[in-house]
């Protein structure tokens, strides 16, 4: 990441998979991106953050108990 | 087991250029070679030769050379991404070869050991390495002896500018990830890791780390020495040489052999000695591969030809299933070995996969309705890009490409219940559905 990059520059979700427990906050706190399969472990429906969405999955990846999610800078 | 050299592909080459590649004329003993027929057949390692390492990559890349152990990355680009790290890098050999049907790097590191550490060597010195490290399952302790004298032979000699050491791995389905054997040479438990970090820019002691298949590193060192158009003289122009595939199932010699990429299926077939009943299918790719129907035996072994059908040449595994066999308990007991061997460490494979399996073994027993069906379907689509590795990515690829290729089938085990074949001893051996005993 240089010096440069914008502060409102795009971001894109990220599970650390192995952390992750499945117990579905993020499922909760963040619907418009994020599903939950039938025992609680998320389904990204799509990684890139828009904007409107941006402060809601910022509070979602602070909820996560396990650290889990991630909000990446860039589009990837 | 039988093992074929295989002439490559010898309609697109003249004579004139037929440099030894893997597999050629000396294997069919078996037997390994030393150090001295090792450079007798080869000549000496090509470190001299290039003038420099990048000239090396600059080949690699020229020739086109792929990854062997599936992923069929480019290897140049790799070789390009840890040397442009800086500092002291680290290379491993992975021999962990975990798909079940795969014989091919056991039997190349068996016939030509030096091949596959010349590659690895050069490698080092193109990336700054000082250090190989080469990883073997468990298991083949023989092997590991035979690797061991290799080794005692090179350091006599004083061939290599780096250091060699050999490791012995738990060996189940998931050791075989590259990150599964970075956590183990760190003193950990030999099973994925999810990134970042990537492996190229912090691995193996927190150093820059460049994982390669075995054939790989073979390859690498051929094309050090006979150049990039030597190499791109078999293959198709998008998928240049040749590779070792392991044959097994219906065929009367099964083993590994060497073959162009761009061969038909079913001439691979015939260079394994010929099928021995007529077939339903192939399944291509091992246990985290595609079932293509029969119909579909003509398709060239490249990546353009049978990505349509779902499928990619892989590590080289081809296993004919015959008409007598039934696709669904076969697939079902791959299934179960899959989910029992994943790592449990992500949602998918701890409840997904094993739901997946149990769901396929109704199936395959007829115990299964439309309900069950549709809820197995549901449950396969969401198995991929939901780990840390691709472990379940590969289950879901052999799960649906079963339920497309044993269509007719489904419906009998539905309506009627299994079908004869069912209950008929299976035909593709499967290691049992039990969890490791170790990680480490
Ligand atoms: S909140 Fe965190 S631990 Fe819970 S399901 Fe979501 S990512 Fe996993
Ligand atoms: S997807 Fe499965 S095998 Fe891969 S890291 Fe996660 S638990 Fe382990």
């Amino acid at each position: 990441m240089t010096p440069a990059t914008p502060v409102t520059s795009a971001k894109t979700l990220r599970i650390d998979r192995i952390a992750c427990t499945g117990q579905g906050l993020c499922g909760e706190l963040l619907p418009e991106l994020i599903d939950l399969d039938e025992w609680g472990y998320p389904i990204v429906k799509d990684r890139a953050v828009p904007d409107h969405l941006r402060a809601h999955a910022r509070r979602a990846a602070a909820a996560c108990p396990l650290l889990a999610l991630h909000l990446d800078a860039g589009r990837t | 087991m039988n093992t074929t050299t295989g002439a490559m592909n010898s309609s697109a080459f003249s004579p004139a250029h037929h440099a030894p590649r893997l597999l050629s004329g000396w294997c069919s003993t078996g037997a390994t070679a030393t150090l001295v027929e090792h450079l007798r057949r080869y000549g000496p390692p090509a470190l001299g030769t290039r003038t420099s390492p990048m000239s090396v990559v600059e080949a690699v890349e020229a020739a086109g050379l792929t990854g062997r152990g599936g992923a069929g990355f480019p290897t140049g680009r790799k070789l390009r991404a840890v040397a442009e790290r800086g500092g002291r890098a680290v290379v491993v050999v992975n021999a962990m070869e975990s798909e079940p049907a795969s014989l091919k790097d056991e039997f190349l590191l068996t016939v030509a050991p030096h091949l596959v550490l010349d590659g690895a060597v050069l490698a080092a010195t193109v990336v700054g390495a000082d250090i190989v490290h080469v990883c073997l399952p468990r298991t083949r302790a023989v092997q590991f002896g035979q690797l061991r004298a290799a080794l005692d032979e090179r350091r006599s000699a004083r061939l290599d500018p780096v250091r060699l050491r050999l490791h012995a791995l738990p060996h189940t389905y998931v050791s075989s990830e590259s990150t599964s054997l970075v956590r183990w040479l760190n003193g950990g438990p030999a099973r994925p890791q999810g990134s970042p970090p990537r492996t190229h820019e912090r691995g193996v002691a927190r150093r820059p780390t460049l994982v390669s298949n075995t054939e790989t590193f073979a390859h690498l060192a051929l094309i050090a020495r006979y150049g990039a158009d030597w190499f791109r003289q078999a293959g198709t122009p998008d998928e240049p040489g040749t590779l070792l595939v392991t044959v097994s199932g219906a065929v009367a010699a099964p083993g590994v052999l060497e073959t162009a990429f761009g061969t038909p299926l079913d001439v691979i077939l015939d260079r394994a000695g010929g099928r021995t009943e007529s077939l339903q299918a192939l399944l291509l790719g091992g246990l985290g591969g595609t079932w293509l129907p029969a119909e579909h035996l003509r398709v060239p072994l490249a990546r353009r030809e049978l990505a349509p059908l779902g499928a990619a040449p892989g590590a080289g595994v081809l296993v004919a299933l015959p008409r007598a066999a039934c696709g669904l308990s076969e697939t079902a007991r791959m299934l179960a070995y899959l989910a029992a061997d994943g790592a449990g460490q992500c949602g998918p494979c701890r409840f997904g996969l094993p739901a997946v399996a149990e769901d396929f073994a109704a199936l395959a027993a007829g115990r299964s309705d439309p309900d069950r069906l549709s809820r197995l379907r549901r449950r396969v689509g969401l198995l991929p890009d939901r780990g840390a590795c691709r472990h379940p990515d590969g289950a879901a690829r052999l799960a649906a490409s079963a339920l497309r290729a044993f269509a007719d089938d489904i419906d009998h085990h539905l309506t009627q219940g299994a079908c004869a074949a069912a209950h008929r001893p299976p035909r593709i051996p499967v290691p049992p559905a039990v969890p490791p005993e170790t990680w480490r």
